[in-house]
This record gives structure tokens, sequence and C-alpha cells, in this order.
């Protein structure tokens, strides 16, 4: 085990320099070089968050204290795991043109995707951080914690990524039924209501749902004031390597496999 | 030591519609049944060496296993049935021009060309300058890619695939790069890295061309191995072949 991460990590190390190209192409691609194209990612989320907070406070009376910041918690995870898995899922068929032309690790194309994705979120997350602040949220040393599930839920983007973008090079229409499960995903995962009014065995039932276990981690660091219980790091934990784990023995296996699909 | 030795090796493709079959097709015709999986060799045991310093021509008619042949050995395929073994530095250009970036300049293009073929950074800042000038490229080197003519495309593909020396050189119709000028330039570069001792692969449907520069040739039909040897015997045979047909 430790012996084959030591050789990832030189692979990793021999592969700086397409990986650094890489990332620049992607970042390039996405934001088309204007500073219009990156103000404009971060003022998506936002112009969502707005619709949201003045729906669900006007209309649906929804007026726990921070809600907004309660929303945005959810949201900004949510959009961050929908950007990431979804460009995983195209980080394939995108480059099949030098995949079936040139020999090259396949993750290298997920992972560069991954790190535009990440700099989108970690943007957004400054914003989240000055918003709590505005909405009166005290900082304590506690909120360092926050790395813990942002780290797990890259790691759980990037096994998703690798499982959907292995899916997609053999299923054409995953495209279409990811959609799908995203937008269920997100009734699902309590962006913009409580679990609370649910009975105790329901609540549970939510745990099994990963995007909920780091939304949930979040709130109770920024709005509850108190890092989460055990059971709850190791869920983080489980389902982060679960996910990654799946996603590279798929790899693994169907490595030159892919290359009959593209 | 053979630089390149394969024994008996087979690659079979997954044939059928499989490039447009959805998950839901597939699991409606898993319930059914009628889900099949066809397979098709398109390399059909094949076996040969070659030593440094050889070019070995590969001939065939279209859809002869060529190209998948070099897929193989450039490491992008692996073989289903068979061993094979490689020695060396590869630099493979398997139809070049594809996989650019459109939206990128030509100068962001060729650093990541550079680095997909496994170059150092410190390697492409030294010779980027000479890549372009050999692909005569200079007043175009902030453009977009996409605005360049595709014979210019081709000239920087090769430009930065052939400005290393790799011990093996595999080269898929490649040598008619360009424009006359071009061409003459391009071949003059291609024997510059033969006669440094590389090992060559090199498929063409000139056969004039495969007579002129081949050590040793090999005669695909439909994945089969014909024949493998001598240049002229080979070449003769072809030829004659070409005519029954």
């Amino acid at each position: 085990m430790i012996e084959a991460i030591r050789s990832q990590i030189v692979q990793l190390k021999k592969h700086k320099f397409l990986f650094e190209e890489l990332v620049k192409r992607d970042f390039k691609k996405k934001y088309k070089r204007t500073v219009l194209g990156m103000l404009w990612s971060l003022i998506s989320p936002l112009m969502q968050l707005l619709v949201m907070s003045v729906v669900f406070t006007h209309f649906f009376g929804q007026h726990k204290p921070h809600y907004t910041i309660y929303l945005f918690a959810g949201n900004l995870t949510y959009s961050f795991f929908k950007d990431s898995t979804n460009g995983g899922m195209n980080s394939l068929m995108q480059n099949a043109g030098i995949i079936t032309k040139i020999n090259l690790p396949k993750y290298m194309f997920l992972l560069s995707k991954n790190v535009a994705s990440l700099i989108n979120f970690g943007l957004t997350l400054i914003i989240f951080l000055v918003f709590a602040a505005v909405d009166g949220v005290v900082f304590h040393f506690r909120f360092l914690m926050l790395i813990y599930p942002i780290v797990c839920l890259i790691i759980f983007n990037i096994g998703c990524g690798f499982i959907l973008s292995a899916l997609f090079v053999i299923f054409k229409d995953i495209q279409y039924l990811y959609d799908i499960f995203t937008l269920m995903l997100m009734y699902l995962s309590a962006i913009f209501y409580y679990t609370d009014s649910y009975p105790e065995n329901i609540q549970r039932l939510f745990y099994l749902n990963p995007l909920y276990v780091y939304i949930t981690y979040m709130r109770h660091i920024v709005l509850d004031g108190y890092i989460p219980g055990l059971a709850t790091h190791a869920l983080c934990l489980i389902y982060a390597f679960g996910a990654l784990a799946i996603g590279a023995l798929i790899y693994k296996k169907y490595n030159y496999k892919f290359m009959y699909y593209m | 030591m053979s630089k390149i030795e394969l024994n008996d090796v087979s690659v079979s493709y997954i044939v059928g519609d499989f490039s447009n079959v959805g998950l839901k097709d597939v699991i409606i015709q898993k319930i059914k049944g009628t889900y099949t999986q066809k397979e098709f060799l398109a390399v059909d045991h094949v076996t040969f060496s070659l030593d440094e310093g050889e070019l070995l021509g590969i001939v065939g008619s279209n859809g002869a296993g060529k190209s998948t042949l070099l897929k193989v050995i450039s490491g992008i395929m692996r073989p289903t049935n068979g061993t094979m073994a490689v020695n060396g530095s590869i630099a493979s250009l398997l139809e070049l021009g594809t996989g650019f970036d459109g939206d990128l300049t030509v100068k962001e293009n060729t650093f990541l060309r550079g680095a997909m073929l496994g170059y150092t950074r410190e390697f492409m800042n030294e010779t980027y300058k000479s890549i372009i000038d050999f692909a005569e490229l200079q007043d175009f080197e902030d453009r977009k890619f996409s605005h360049l003519s595709s014979g210019m495309k081709s000239r920087l593909a090769f430009s930065i695939a052939c400005l290393v020396k790799p011990e093996i050189l595999i080269l898929d119709e490649v040598l008619s790069v360009g424009d006359g000028a071009f061409r003459k330039k391009s071949e003059d570069k291609m024997f510059e890295i033969i006669k440094g001792g590389a090992t060559t692969l090199l498929v063409s449907h000139s056969i004039s061309q495969i007579r002129r520069m081949a050590t040793k040739v090999l005669w695909l039909d439909k994945g089969k191995q014909i024949a493998f040897g001598d240049t002229k015997e080979i070449c003769d045979k072809y030829e004659a072949f070409l005519k029954t047909k």
C-alpha cells in the first residue's frame, strides 16, 4: 500500500510539468481569459443564493437566525461537488483525441479539471466567510477544522469523478442521468431546509448522503459552535476514501479498455 | 539485443454500435437477453523483431491493422494475447495535428504538447525557439491555434515531436507533411534521426518510399501477418498482389 502510494508520488513528480500545463489550459478555457469570466463564476452562485434566500425567508417564512449562512454553507458545498464531478465526468472524453494518440496517465486530465473547480470553490469560500462575518457570526479557532471536511470533500469529488468519467466513456447518456441525479441530490441534501422537523430515525437516514455529512460538518463549526463527534469524522473519511478506492479500481481495471469506446 | 520484439501479438477490439449505447439501452438489452458483444481481431498473431538502427516499413491495405499495431508498440493499447518487449524511449507521430487545443495560442500549445511527450520545462524553454523556427511559425506564436492552416498545424506537430533524439521512432503516414519545401526539410530531419541510430517503424502507402528507406518490411492484411523480411522480396510480392486485386 505505502509502496504503491510512493510510486504514485514518483509518477506525479515525473508528470509535474504536464500537470501544470493542463491546469493552465483548463483554467484559461474555463474563464476564456476574461476578468468577467472569473467574476461570473462567483456571481452565479451568489445570485442563486440571493434568490433562494429571498424565496425561503419571505415566501416560506424561514426565520431561524443566520438562515442565509445556513443556506450558503449548503449551496457552497453542493456547487463545488456538482462543478467538480461534472468536470471530472467530461475529463476523459474531452481529451479523447490526446488519450488515443499519446500514452499518458489518464487521471492527470481529471486532476487538472479538479484544480480549476477547487480554485473556484476557494474563492466562494472566502465570500462565504465574509458573509458570515457580516451576519455577525463570531470567528473562533474551531474554524480551522473546516479544513477536514473540505479535504475529505476534495477526495470524494475526485473519486466520484473517476467513477463518472469511466462510466461516461462507455455510456454516453450518463451525462443526462447524472443531471437528474444531482438535482435529486440537491433536494435530499437539506440545503434550504432543516432536518429537525423529521422524526429521529429519518434524520439518521440523511447521513447516508455523503454530501449531507460534509454540509452538516461545516454548519456545526460555523453556526452551531462545536466540532462534530468522532462518528461524523469517520463517516467523512469513509465516504471520501470509499469513492476514491472504487474509482481507482475501475481505472486500474479498465485503463486500456477505455480506448475501445473513445 | 533487439530493440522491439513482438511475439504472437493479437489485439481484439470490441465492436458493435457501443459508442452510442446508453446505460438505459444496455439495461433494457440485458433484461431482454439481447445484449451481445462482438470481438474482432484487429491484429492477428503478429511476430517480428527489430534490431537497433533498423527501419521497418509496414504495408497493407486500409484496415489491415497497421495503426493498431503502432498503438500497441507505443503503449497506448495493450495486446490481448502474446508478449511484447520494447526497449528505449519512443517518439511516436501518430496522426499529427490531433489533440491540440484550438482555443490556446501556438506557444501554449507547443508547451502543452511538449509536456505530453514527456519533455521537461527546462528543455522546452531551451528548444522552444528552434521548434518555432523549424516549423516556420515565427509570426504566429501568439495566434490562436485554430487560426492556423492545416499544413501549419502538422508542421508544428512534426517539429515538436522531432526535436528530441528518440531511440524508437514511430511514423504513421507523416512524411507527407506541409508543402514541398517543408516536406524536403522534414524528410531530411527524419533521415538525420534514423542515421543517428534510431529504430524506426514507418507506415506508408508509398511503396517507392518503403523501398528507398526500409531495411525490413512487414505486410499485414486484415490483421494477419502475410510476410515479414527482406524489403525487395516483400515489396515485389506486395506489388504483384496489388495488381491482382
